[in-house]
């Protein structure tokens, strides 16, 4: 913990104000078009299954900020952040989400099955932990054939309890492969506390990193700035040659695990403290001291974008029902 | 034409895959030093070295996922999963990601990636170590399926599958490794979703996968001396598969009796059973037979294992059931 925490409050080593703006506009890009998504879902526009990243901001601008273009990631159900962040236009999720060809999946993925290959996304997972051992052989093809990229795996705290998992860090710790295991901790595997489903304490998930021999690094998930600076080492560390790194990011889900959850399983008074303490976004616009009016003018800038999205996957191109079989083999 | 064993055909496009390609590497249990549990990697880590000849832990799931990784990013990895019950521990990995991938991506991304796996009856080693569970994977859109018998066949087929650019399951039946027979000089590649005609006949064809074609060769020969003619096809891949050649043979000889040593319900059988009675009703002069594994997890003891799966005898009685009918 220590490493990353004391360099980035090491004074001068931080992150200029120009670039955390940049990351202050993503996220909100984020924030609005997760929003955008819950509406139109709700309005019956988007068919399928829906989970947004509200409040989980931080970590896919954090990360994906500190990863070259050649790098990959792989995603979860939780993904659209990811996307972005890492350099999917907004237009070809929302296509992908209307299930339009001009999608970024050309309408074969949908939500969960985010794919962008050209800007490295290589696909959200709509298993729990699924995309985790593909990162580890992406990782292994870099190391074998000597090129600086690191491959990134994007999870949450469920999925540090599946055998994916540990089979996973197990074998990329033992190889030395360039990758980065993400763990975005929310403290919640769907509807089940984490006190429910690991006999570690919420903030101790990281340890199990430890079992592999295994870098840890771990920053509060909501500070845009620590989760760049840490990923940034983590890039590092994996491209050193020493071994993968997992990244712990404590973060917190401010919505429910799907579009329409009703959260019953969650403390009202709770999830509001969260929200008034541990909004990322808040926190960076009080962090930048941004005045109404500079947020605003973002706020408009961002929702605009997301408007036209709309616009565009709505006046995208439906598949061809049989082209259902285009894809089915290479 | 050199004679080898089926195990050494297998090295031997392994080998000849990896000296020619440098995105070609074998990983899996036991297979370095110890040249895998069957040996049929045995030699190839002197040649090829520890970074390409990979030994693995015990993680059937992150194999077969790291697989999928590597050969997303252009590489065409060679997984062995040591006995294909095993499979079962990299099922969510092989079903749901090297299979969908490609489709789940609108078409950005392909998995070049080989599990080669073996199993098949006839040592005792219980009901965890000698299924047949190859139908399983022809139920999955995405993946292809070989099966070969020979090591001709396995040996130019496994070449097939390494520069597939799709997922291929790759089996091999454990009774066949000292299997000899003549390869060509040169490696000749079989290409995926050709079947073989091992013998020609008038009367009944039995299509046949993996032990089961040699035991139907030899139920054919017994045939023969009882005056009926049997034709003997191997689909050899079975996902996709060479309809054409077994319909064609099917509405010549108007018999089929499929065999394979997988349990008979739900096998690949069935569904040879349903083409052929689509794609050849109309020659058809008896109802399809259908050989194989009684509906039991393999026994131990020796008299229980060789009496659940078939043999010779019992694709002989089922191309009698055949030709009584008419």
């Amino acid at each position: 913990m220590a490493t990353v925490e004391e360099r980035a409050g090491s004074g001068g080593s931080g992150v200029s104000e120009e670039m955390l703006r940049g990351f202050f506009r993503e996220m909100l890009l984020i924030r609005r078009f997760e929003e955008k998504v819950e509406e139109r879902f709700r309005a019956g526009d988007l068919p399928g299954f829906l989970h947004v990243a509200i409040g989980q901001e931080a970590t896919a601008t954090g990360v994906c900020a500190a990863l070259e273009r050649s790098d990959v990631i792989a995603s979860t159900h939780r993904a659209h952040g990811h996307a972005i962040a890492k350099g999917t236009p907004v237009d070809a999720i929302m296509a992908e989400l209307y299930g339009k060809e001009e999608g970024c999946s050309g309408g074969f993925g949908g939500s969960m099955h985010l794919y962008d290959v050209e800007v490295g996304l290589l696909g959200a997972n709509a298993v729990v932990a699924g995309g985790i051992p593909a990162v580890v052989g992406s990782a292994l093809a870099f190391k074998l054939r000597g090129e600086e990229r690191v491959a990134v795996a994007f999870f949450g705290d469920g999925a540090t309890n599946t055998g994916t998992f540990h089979e996973s860090l197990n074998l990329a710790q033992l190889w030395k492969v360039p990758a980065v295991f993400v763990l975005e901790n929310n403290g919640w595997a769907e509807s089940t506390p984490a006190v429910q489903h690991s006999p570690l304490p919420v903030d101790e998930l990281g340890k199990r990193a430890l079992a592999y021999g295994m870098k840890l690094i771990e920053v509060d998930g909501q500070d845009v700035e620590l989760v760049y600076l840490a990923a940034l080492a983590a890039r590092e560390h994996a491209l050193s040659g020493k071994g993968p790194v997992l990244l712990h990011l404590r973060t917190h889900r401010l919505a429910g695990h799907y579009i329409g959850d009703a959260q019953i399983y969650r403390d009202k008074e709770e999830l509001k403290r969260e929200w008034e303490s541990k909004d990322p976004i808040a926190l960076l616009r009080s962090r930048l001291e941004l005045s109404d009016e500079e947020f605003d003018a973002i706020d408009v800038e961002v929702t605009a974008e997301v408007e036209a999205s709309v616009e565009r996957a709505k006046a995208g191109t439906d598949p061809a029902p049989e082209d259902a079989l285009k894809w089915v083999y290479a | 034409m050199p004679e080898v064993t089926y195990r050494e055909a297998v090295r031997d496009a392994l080998a000849r895959a990896l000296r020619e390609d440098e995105s070609i590497f074998v990983m899996g249990e036991d297979i370095a030093e110890m040249g895998g549990s069957m040996g049929v990697t045995q030699g190839l880590l002197d040649e090829f070295g520890p970074e390409r000849i990979r030994n693995t832990p015990i993680s059937e799931m992150a194999i077969v996922g790291s697989g999928i990784g590597a050969a997303m990013q252009g590489m065409r990895p060679v997984v062995e999963i040591m006995y294909e019950d095993f499979l079962t521990l990299s099922m969510e990995q092989l079903v749901n990601q090297a299979a969908k991938h490609r489709t789940m991506s609108g078409g950005q991304l392909k998995v070049p990636l080989t599990i080669r796996t073996q199993g098949g009856a006839g040592w005792s080693p219980g009901a965890q170590h000698a299924q047949q569970l190859e139908a399983w994977f022809v139920h999955v859109p995405g993946l292809k399926v070989v099966f070969a018998s020979t090591p001709e066949d396995v040996r130019g087929l496994l070449w097939s599958a390494i520069y597939d650019d799709n997922p291929v399951v790759f089996f091999e039946h454990r009774t066949l490794y000292p299997l000899k027979g003549d390869v060509p000089e040169e490696l000749e590649p079989i290409p995926l979703g050709k079947a073989r005609v091992h013998r020609e006949g008038e009367d009944v064809t039995v299509v046949a996968t993996g032990r089961l074609v040699h035991e139907a060769l030899k139920a054919a020969e017994e045939a023969d001396g009882e005056g009926i003619s049997v034709e003997v096809v191997d689909p050899r891949t079975l996902l996709p598969l060479d309809e054409e050649t077994i319909l064609a043979s099917v509405r010549k000889t108007t018999r089929c009796v499929t065999a394979h040593e997988a349990v008979t319900r739900g096998g690949f059988g069935s569904e040879l059973a349903a083409i052929v009675q689509h794609g050849a009703f109309d020659w058809l002069d008896a109802p399809i037979e259908r050989v194989g594994a009684k509906f039991a997890p393999l026994p131990f003891a020796p008299a229980m294992e060789q009496w659940v799966v078939p043999h010779a005898a019992d694709v002989l009685e089922a191309i009698r059931r055949t030709v009584a009918r008419a």
